[in-house]
């Protein structure tokens, strides 16, 4: 597993990245009530302001971590967006990727350096 | 947060893993361990502790007799203050010249004097205010040496009762004074999440044993303002600041509840208050928006600005919305036009750049529960 500074983790899954937020993320927004998932199909940019995730305090925004397209979306976060807070590293992740090399990747933090950041 | 006030009860607050916020100048605990929607469900089925201390807590005492205060106090509001009998409260609105309200308030006769509790972001403006008003009149005493703790929810009365067993006969708005180990409390059956519950003055050196002793009732779970917020507004309640503002009359905010007959056309004590032209004018012949409840469809919560459209047209905003817990969706409410204000109306509330369908909707979204 791999870790952005904006909080998300990514896993390698075949050739796709399987992108949603840590533990961490989840906990500090909160009871998510709502989320705003990408289209299939849709090409990415890095940074890009992909998905929303309303808790009942605030709305968020999920970045896109990398350039790629968006091959599948988790639509059980639509109906059951409280995954997000009971199970934010395993069932509720938000969408999968495909981009043109997984050594992209390797920019990022591993847990070890995640675990520095958040302390 | 050097510069924020801290609450007497801010190190109960950390101990009891509350996540301390800046809010109208005060360090205030937003939600505890549980979270706030956890908070709020645990409030509508059992009890739930609030610290308000924050609020402004304002003794009236005549400096000549109730009658001058009275008179004086009336002249503030367009609210029946000379009817209220000793021992009860009601909700008031100070207004301005404009017919906009300057804050909303509770006060209570308490016999020889009246206690006032006022909007902690108010308090600055509204203790000059009263002093300007009824300096003549009466003495405006802010209280400093008090925090003001809140019980709310359909165990409140078996909580409180087994530390002040006079409570279980009080009815809603009902107020009572009296001396217990915490000190001298002044207890009124009120609050501002729909549910039946008190609210508790209480001395400085009283409040950490009487919040502990509430606490230690397996009924009571700390909240936070977080769950504070999404009550209120599932109670249709107003929030002073968001709903109500200087530019809002009281009959726009749909508070035509709390003006009553005698300050009316007609009435014993007809007009007389700060705003009267507008206000009675718009008694008469409807305001030119008015609040509303609004129930988006889906899942999106509409937040406070989203703009609100009729077609083309901008109709109004929302003031005040989000997720209710026990509605189990998103609800707000919001000024617009009074042609768009009939319930079931579908209007359109922009988020995000998208348009989205939105139900105007009866209030309360949530039926309030008081003891009457």
């Amino acid at each position: 597993m791999k870790y952005t500074k904006e909080h998300e983790w990514l896993r390698v899954e075949g050739d796709l990245v399987v992108v949603g937020i840590t533990e961490h993320a989840a906990t500090a927004l909160g009871d998510v009530v709502f989320v705003e998932l990408p289209d299939t199909g849709n090409m990415v940019g890095e940074g890009d302001e992909i998905c929303v995730i309303e808790s009942v305090k605030a709305a968020s925004d999920i970045l896109a971590p990398l350039d790629g397209e968006i091959v599948a979306v988790n639509e059980k976060l639509s109906d059951t967006p409280s995954l997000v807070n009971e199970d934010p590293t395993g069932e509720a992740w938000f969408f999968k990727m495909k981009v043109d090399d997984l050594s992209v990747l390797d920019q990022f933090m591993d847990e070890a350096e995640y675990n520095e950041l958040i302390g | 947060m050097s510069d924020l006030l801290r609450l007497g009860l801010h190190d109960l607050h950390t101990s009891l893993q509350g996540k301390m916020v800046p809010f109208a100048g005060y360090e205030m605990p937003v939600q505890y361990a549980a979270g706030v929607m956890k908070e709020h469900l645990h409030t509508r089925a059992s009890a739930g502790l609030f610290d308000v201390s924050h609020m402004g807590q304002v003794l009236l005492r005549p400096k000549g007799s109730m009658e001058a205060l009275v008179a004086a106090f009336e002249a503030m509001m367009p609210v029946d203050v000379a009817s209220l009998p000793e021992g009860r409260q009601r909700y008031g609105l100070f207004t301005n010249e404009a017919g906009g309200i300057l804050d909303d308030l509770m006060f209570a006769n308490r016999g020889d004097h009246f206690y006032v509790v006022v909007n902690a972001g108010r308090k600055a403006h509204d203790i000059p205010h009263m002093e300007l008003h009824l300096g003549a009149v009466a003495e405006v005493v802010a209280v400093k040496d008090r925090a003001l703790l809140a019980l709310q929810g359909p165990r409140a009365e078996e909580v409180l009762a087994g530390l002040v067993p006079q409570v279980a006969a009080m009815r809603f708005m009902d107020v009572l004074s009296v001396d217990t180990v915490f000190g001298a409390l002044w207890i009124s059956r009120s609050g501002y999440t729909g549910e039946d519950g008190f609210e508790i003055s209480v001395p400085d050196d009283g409040a950490e044993g009487l919040a502990k002793a509430l606490l230690a009732h397996e009924a009571v779970m700390p909240i936070g303002l977080g769950a504070r917020d999404s009550l209120r507004l599932e109670a249709g309640l107003c929030l002073y600041g968001h709903d109500l503002d200087e530019t809002v009359s009281p009959v726009e905010a749909g508070l035509t509840w709390a003006i009553q007959k005698s300050r009316r056309a007609g009435g014993a004590r007809e007009g007389g208050f700060p705003g009267a032209e507008r206000i009675l004018r718009e008694l008469a012949e409807g305001p030119s928006r008015v609040r509303v409840g609004l129930r988006p469809e889906g899942r999106a919560p509409m937040r406070e600005g989203t703009e609100l459209f009729d077609g083309a047209d901008v109709a109004g905003a929302v003031t005040s919305g989000g997720f209710g817990p026990s509605v189990e969706a998103p609800i707000a409410m919001g000024y617009v036009p009074p042609a768009l204000s009939a319930l079931g109306t579908k209007i359109e509330g922009e988020v995000r750049g998208k348009r989205l369908p939105v139900t105007v909707s009866a209030m309360p979204f949530h039926p309030t529960n008081y003891k009457r």
